[in-house]
């Protein structure tokens, strides 16, 4: 227990001391407070921003359209990703056009989607959809083809049909793969929300970065820069809690040895025991 | 006229991939309730011909009879056990034990089968909080679990250790009068196959056909240290030696009324 706090403390260390050494040095005025306002500045404009709504508004905005964009994106890519991993076929068919769209720089689409959709919400959750699904597309097919092949035979002997096949084997055992898919995945709609509100929006935290840009109010802009670090962030902790919670039954390496956890696993060693 | 259940029949079977021959002509038969141990060279294509037997894969030409029934494809009656337990690691003991059950009533059955392989008590502990012997009776009891006439063993415990190996067959050959399937076993270890079967079939090297048959007449429970025992060993060892191009041979062996010797 005892290592696990401290770990757990010594991951905010360097972000509390980066934080102090900038409040300290804008205070001194060894950056213009205009230009880089101190940590304690910021704070108090998300403050003010949250005290007429107008932040609210903002991260509504901004999530809902990750939250559809990703889950449109994703559930076509795992769909697909199935499709193409379970059946040789269907990969001949789809993946090399896939493949090649994958290759064009999806902010290459922006011109385009804005010249089919308006500026709405379409463009937007188009581009956060065709983010998401590149990611979990590879990452689903590449974790049906790494099932290993001696588990699909356990199946075969049992005579299992195609489906029985792919619900009972492939896709658990490609359900680690899948769920690493979805949390790039979830990055990438974090990517691209901001690239679309900064290019046509009238809320979100792309909006604020924009609006803070044209008012030359670098604070803003670094509040909004916070939120999108807290947002990403708990999403993909979401994400993770949901990774440990389907994938109990792994066993894999943990980031440590299992002679370095020693407490649970056996005798203390004098060393941690302190 | 009717033919009890768990005879495997097969005859002149022939498999290769590409160029290369794996079986060359293949036959036996199997009596119900028997245990046939296969021996031989390694990469002879023994474990092809398990392949074969179990519908995983289709012979060249030749043909497979279960009961009188040709062999076309996996079925139930055909359970088979692995080198390693290949356990599905999401599924808990029990689930993996009841996996090629049909849904819905498995459980006393499943039940029945831990008790059997002594791991009542694990049936909600996932597959890694399991040794590689315990694994390995999990997977024995999924292999039983649909009740085959026939089942077919792929060296399956040349992954443990002597200890346990000694155990799990033990274990194997309780079960086997337990539920009376009949047995195929691939193995590489000889005391192994003399222990558990009624019958050994010493194959040649690759392409495979069989050149010694080995008829292991002694009452079980047997005892490992039998001279008996030894003596069949001997014989075994002296067909493998000379199968594999070694120079020593004992002469005269073959004439030993122990040893059933069909030469091909």
């Amino acid at each position: 227990m005892r290592t696990g706090w401290r770990r757990r403390i010594s991951s905010y260390v360097l972000p509390a001391l980066i934080l102090a050494g900038w409040e300290v040095a804008t205070r001194l005025g060894v950056f213009p407070a205009h230009v880089l306002p101190a940590p304690s500045t910021v704070l108090q404009t998300l403050y003010l921003e949250a005290r007429t709504g107008e932040l609210w508004a903002h991260i509504a905005a901004s999530t809902w359209r990750v939250l559809a964009g990703f889950a449109i994106g994703t559930a076509i890519a795992v769909a697909l990703g199935a499709v193409v991993g379970l059946s040789r076929g269907m990969e001949a068919f789809l993946d090399p056009t896939l493949q090649a769209i994958r290759s064009i720089p999806t902010l290459g689409w922006v011109p385009l989607l804005l010249l089919w959709m308006g500026i709405g919400e379409a463009p937007k959750l188009t581009l956060i959809a065709v983010g998401a699904f590149f990611p979990t597309y590879v990452a689903t097919t590449s974790g049906i083809r790494g099932v290993d092949r001696k588990l699909v035979e356990v199946g075969d002997v049992y005579g299992f049909n195609r489906i029985a096949l792919a619900r009972r084997i492939i896709l658990p055992g490609a359900l680690p793969s899948i769920l690493v898919g979805l949390r790039t995945g979830m990055g990438v709609a974090w990517l691209f929300v901001v690239a679309a509100e900064l290019i046509a929006a009238s809320r979100g935290i792309g909006f604020m970065l924009t609006d803070g840009r044209e008012n030359s109010r670098a604070d803003l802009i670094l509040g909004a820069i916070v939120l999108l670090a807290l947002l990403g962030k708990l999403s993909d902790g979401f994400l993770k809690l949901l990774e440990r919670r389907l994938l109990y039954w792994r066993d894999s390496f943990a980031g440590e040895s299992a002679a370095t956890i020693g407490p649970t696993a056996g005798p203390r060693r004098t060393e941690v025991s302190v | 006229m009717s033919i009890p259940a768990g005879s495997l029949t097969v005859d002149q079977l022939y498999k290769s991939f590409g160029s290369l021959g794996v079986l060359a002509g293949i036959g036996a038969r199997i009596e119900p309730g028997e245990i046939v141990s296969l021996v031989g060279p390694s990469g002879c294509g023994k474990s092809t011909l398990l392949r074969l037997i179990a519908g995983l894969d289709r012979p060249d030409s030749g043909s497979l009879h279960l009961d009188g029934q040709a062999i076309t494809g996996p079925s139930p009656r055909v359970g088979v056990i692995f080198q390693e337990p290949r356990l599905l690691p999401w599924l808990t003991v029990a689930q993996n034990v009841a996996f090629g059950l049909p849904r819905g009533k498995p459980n006393a059955r499943v039940a029945a089968l831990l008790r059997a392989v002594g791991l009542e008590e694990f049936a909600g502990a996932l597959p890694r909080e399991l040794s590689g012997g315990m694994a390995q009776r999990v997977a024995i009891a999924r292999a039983l679990a649909p009740g085959p006439e026939v089942l077919l063993l792929d060296e399956p415990f040349s992954s443990v250790d002597a200890f346990t190996r000694m155990h799990l067959q033990d274990l194997l050959l309780a079960i086997w009068r337990q539920e009376g399937a009949t047995m195929l076993l691939v193995t590489h270890e000889i005391d192994e196959a003399l222990y558990l079967s009624d019958r050994i079939l010493v194959l040649s090297a690759r392409p495979a056909r069989r050149r010694v048959e080995v008829a292991v007449d002694v009452a079980r429970p047997r005892d490992r240290r039998s001279p008996q025992l030894a003596r069949l060993k001997a014989g075994v060892l002296t067909e493998l030696y000379h199968e594999i191009g070694g120079a020593w041979e004992w002469a005269g062996f073959r004439q030993r009324p122990e040893v059933a010797a069909i030469a091909n």
